[in-house]
């Protein structure tokens, strides 16, 4: 049993009118999904540490001043919570929006095309059209991997890779780099891909990247559904004490 | 060190000094440092020599006496004189002054509303005090508080009086000190830390720079008391790697601290221990962001997560963590020595004390001020400032730097407190006080601040990230003309979406400067956008060249 059940208790707490009742050492994220309300999120990934970092998930809590992410935030007694407020709705727009400004998604041409997170987000929240300036710089594609591919104009920086490799398959061969808009996901401290010493070709990243920023080579656009089923299985069997 | 034995460190150093005939107090404060004072002292050193006035004259280099403009300045103890604009060349006439008559030289009037409305507490020793020299400290009451508190009080005493004096957190929010020391000491974990912030990345300031530079052990008791006071014994100051020479001095003042037992292990023989060791950041704005510097600290990137949990009960390696920017660890030694009462009886109802604040821009005096909350811009900007310089007009002050905002004419007579500030769309923010007179351009204004958002932004969330990308962009249309009212619509909504929606500080309050001037200089923005002109003639508007001739 993992030891965070003992020290938790059980509260009640509302969720968009509805009371539901919950562990403490539950994430409003979770909670919301065992009552059947799905809240778009990007940076979470069931199995992965959770980073808050999308803001995508954001939700008013009465009594808070400021919106909180779902997925870091932990119920408590008598806490209500809205999940899709027009505020939200329309801020959650914009942040897909944002997403599209800001690197190059042309999805006809993208290997993703289809079974895409970004793409889905899209549509979850209602997004049509992009109305802000493109930033869209030109960035290098690496092809250097002999199975895999990273391309940048895809990247939505919301780390997955980072952290699969880190803290599943414990290679740590991507990090970040560079601050702002201008930061970008590196491999060995920049060097290409196919140079690392540490990436074990293991795969996990190009399973969790939500778009077509990381693909395997030579795979028809539809067989590019990812594949993610082992990370909550191993999340799983970690949790059983030694 | 016991209390006996700091008290005739105390006397000895005060004895020596009133036992030099003539000491020459030159300020090398970082305006002064710029101007020529580290020549002129080596200057008055050599021509005292040559002159044979060695034994006489002794020349010691001090930190800022607050007025920059002026610099470099030079005081005269023996005649109690200030003199300003003291170059280099002018040694010699420095010399002369102290057998006859002043020539050459300018005196600095010193009861001018700049030195007498000012209200020095965390400045105390500023101008006075040889920041190397641990006795000079000691000789102006230094340590003492230290001592005090080990001998005579609790630690819940210490939180109490600090709740009870009204300190809020100078870093920038104006959290209740007291308040979060009584978090940390009730917070339970294998250890505590104290950390003291002097990331200062706020264009244009420089209050902690000098705290640190000019009186580093002020810093180091501050941090010790809080130190007992939370239950620590371990600490970090985390100073920006801009800043070498605060860092060579809070080095120094830490090693000499040791060897006096004021830091180290039971100090002055109490069971208290308490050490100090130094982080230099690598020099981004938000690593000045608590959980960022904790990040950075740890030797990870510098990037901010979601609170809570708040430092307070999960800070350094997951321990509760006290973390108190320079000037509010400044404001402790004072408060104890002289009493809770008498700092909470400075300011307004709910911002009590003193606020150090660098006073930059279209101003006559431009400097390092510290005055009493609740006093109002217009005697900042007016009295001691000096007003606008050049027949200029006054248009805006920007207070709190890229998270702040202008606060207009109509609201110079408002008090300088946390709470007025932010009703008007501004903040107290770390001290930054940028005043601007007509020839600044708002939409120019913000569209700097937005920039420096931007390239500072830490790139992990996404509003922040990407928003002030294209919040810029679209205030760079504006400054071009080529924007529409489309994209100032659009700028607006951008603004009220970050603010909301970012991780943290930094990217909530990017829009602040947007806001406040669109709050209150809407018809510039209007100018550029539907007329292509920009008023104040700063903008390029390079799209709309040649094709408006009302200017
Ligand atoms: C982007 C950002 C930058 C900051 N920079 C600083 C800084 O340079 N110095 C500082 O003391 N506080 C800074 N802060 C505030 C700190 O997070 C923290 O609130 C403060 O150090 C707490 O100390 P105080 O309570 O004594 O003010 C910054 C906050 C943000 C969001
Ligand atoms: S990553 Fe997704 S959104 Fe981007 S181009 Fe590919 S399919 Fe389109
Ligand atoms: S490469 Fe994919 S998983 Fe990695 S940060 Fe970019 S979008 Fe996320
Ligand atoms: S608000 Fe900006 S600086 Fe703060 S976490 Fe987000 S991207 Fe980083
Ligand atoms: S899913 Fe919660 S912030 Fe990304
Ligand atoms: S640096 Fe000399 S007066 Fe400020």
């Amino acid at each position: 049993m993992p030891e965070t059940l003992t020290s938790s208790e059980v509260v009640t707490l509302t969720i968009n009118g509805q009371e539901v009742s919950a562990r403490t050492d539950e994430t409003i994220m979770e909670v919301a999904e065992e009552q059947g309300i799905r809240i778009p999120a990007l940076c979470h990934i069931s199995g992965l540490s959770d980073i808050g970092a999308c803001r995508l998930c954001v939700v008013e809590i009465q009594g808070s001043p400021k919106l909180q992410p779902a997925c870091v935030t932990r119920v408590s007694e008598g806490m209500t919570v809205s999940t899709h407020t027009d505020r939200l709705r329309a801020h959650r727009r914009t942040i897909v929006e944002m997403l599209f400004a800001e690197r190059n998604h042309v999805c006809s041409v993208c290997v993703s095309n289809g079974h895409c997170d970004l793409q889905n987000l899209a549509v979850e929240c209602g997004m049509q059209e992009v109305t802000l300036p493109y930033l869209a710089p030109k960035l290098q594609v690496d092809a250097s991997h002999k199975r895999f591919v990273m391309d940048p104009n895809r990247c939505v920086m919301c780390t997955r890779c980072v952290r699969v490799c880190d803290e599943i398959e414990g290679a740590h061969t991507w990090d970040i780099m560079g601050r702002g808009v201008d930061s970008r996901v590196i491999t060995d401290l920049g060097k290409p891909w196919g140079e690392s010493d540490t990436c074990t070709s293991c795969g996990k990243c190009v399973q969790v990247c939500p778009t077509g920023a990381l693909f395997e080579k030579g795979v028809s656009v539809a067989e590019m559904t990812k594949r993610r089923q082992f990370l909550p299985y191993l999340k799983t069997m970690r949790e059983v004490p030694k | 060190m016991n209390l006996d034995e700091l008290e005739s460190t105390a006397a000895r150093e005060r004895e020596q000094c009133a036992g030099q005939k003539c000491r020459l107090r030159v300020c090398t404060g970082t305006g002064c440092a710029s101007a020529g004072s580290d020549r002129l002292t080596e200057a008055l050193r050599q021509r005292a020599k040559e002159r044979g006035l060695e034994g006489e004259v002794t020349v010691t280099e001090v930190g800022c006496l607050g007025l920059c403009a002026e610099g470099p300045l030079v005081k005269v103890d023996a005649t109690d004189t200030l003199y300003q604009n003291v170059t280099p060349n002018l040694a010699d006439n420095v010399l002369d002054s102290l057998t006859g008559e002043a020539a050459g030289i300018t005196v600095c009037n010193e009861k001018q509303p700049f030195f007498t409305r000012q209200n020095r507490v965390v400045l105390e020793n500023a101008g006075y005090i040889e920041s190397d020299r641990i006795e000079s400290y000691i000789a102006r009451d230094g340590y003492r508080a230290l001592l005090h508190v080990l001998a005579e009080m609790s630690p819940a005493d210490v939180v109490a009086a600090i709740t009870q004096s009204g300190l809020r957190g100078r870093g920038g929010a104006g959290y209740p000190t007291g308040l979060k020391w009584s978090t940390v000491a009730k917070a339970t974990g294998p250890r505590k830390y104290v950390v003291c912030n002097g990331d200062e990345g706020d264009p244009g300031a420089f209050m902690d720079r000098s705290v640190m530079e000019d009186d580093p052990h002020r810093v180091l008791e501050g941090m010790a008391i809080a130190a007992y006071a939370v239950g620590a014994n371990h600490g970090y100051i985390y100073v920006r790697a801009e800043y070498p020479r605060a860092i060579k001095r809070l080095k120094t003042a830490i090693s000499r601290a040791e060897r006096q037992g004021l830091l180290g292990s039971s100090i002055a023989g109490t069971s208290f221990s308490f050490t100090i060791d130094l982080r230099v950041g690598a020099g981004a704005f938000v690593c000045g962001e608590e959980t960022a510097l904790i990040a950075s600290v740890q030797g990870n990137r510098g990037t901010p997560r979601p609170r809570p949990p708040y430092p307070a009960m999960s800070g350094l390696w997951g321990c509760p963590t006290l973390i108190n920017n320079v000037e509010t660890l400044g404001s402790i030694a004072p408060i104890i020595r002289c009493g809770a009462p008498w700092y909470a009886g400075i300011g307004t109802e709910k911002s009590h004390g003193t606020k150090v604040f660098c006073l930059t821009g279209a101003i006559k005096n431009t400097g390092l001020i510290e005055v009493p909350m609740g006093i109002t811009l217009r005697e900042i900007v007016f009295d001691i400032g000096g007003g606008i310089p050049n027949g200029g007009t006054f248009k805006a002050v920007q207070t709190g730097g890229p998270s702040g905002g202008c606060i207009p004419e109509k609201y110079l007579d408002m008090p300088v407190d946390y709470e007025s500030l932010r009703e008007v769309g501004s903040i107290m923010g770390s001290g930054g006080m940028i005043v601007m007179d007509q020839t600044s351009c708002m939409v120019d204004v913000a569209r700097f601040f937005m920039e420096f958002c931007m390239s500072e932004s830490c790139g992990k969330c996404i509003p922040c990230r990407v928003g002030t990308a294209e919040m810029y962009k679209l205030l760079t249309r504006i400054a071009t003309g080529e924007a529409n009212m489309n994209d100032l619509a659009k700028l607006e909504e951008l603004c009220e979406m970050v603010r909301e929606t970012s991780l943290c500080g930094l990217g909530q309050s990017a829009p602040n400067p947007v806001i406040s001037t669109l709050r209150y200089f809407r018809d510039e923005y209007l100018a550029h956008v539907n007329e292509g002109v920009c008023p104040a003639g700063v903008c390029p508007m390079n799209a709309r060249k040649g094709v408006t001739t009302h200017a």
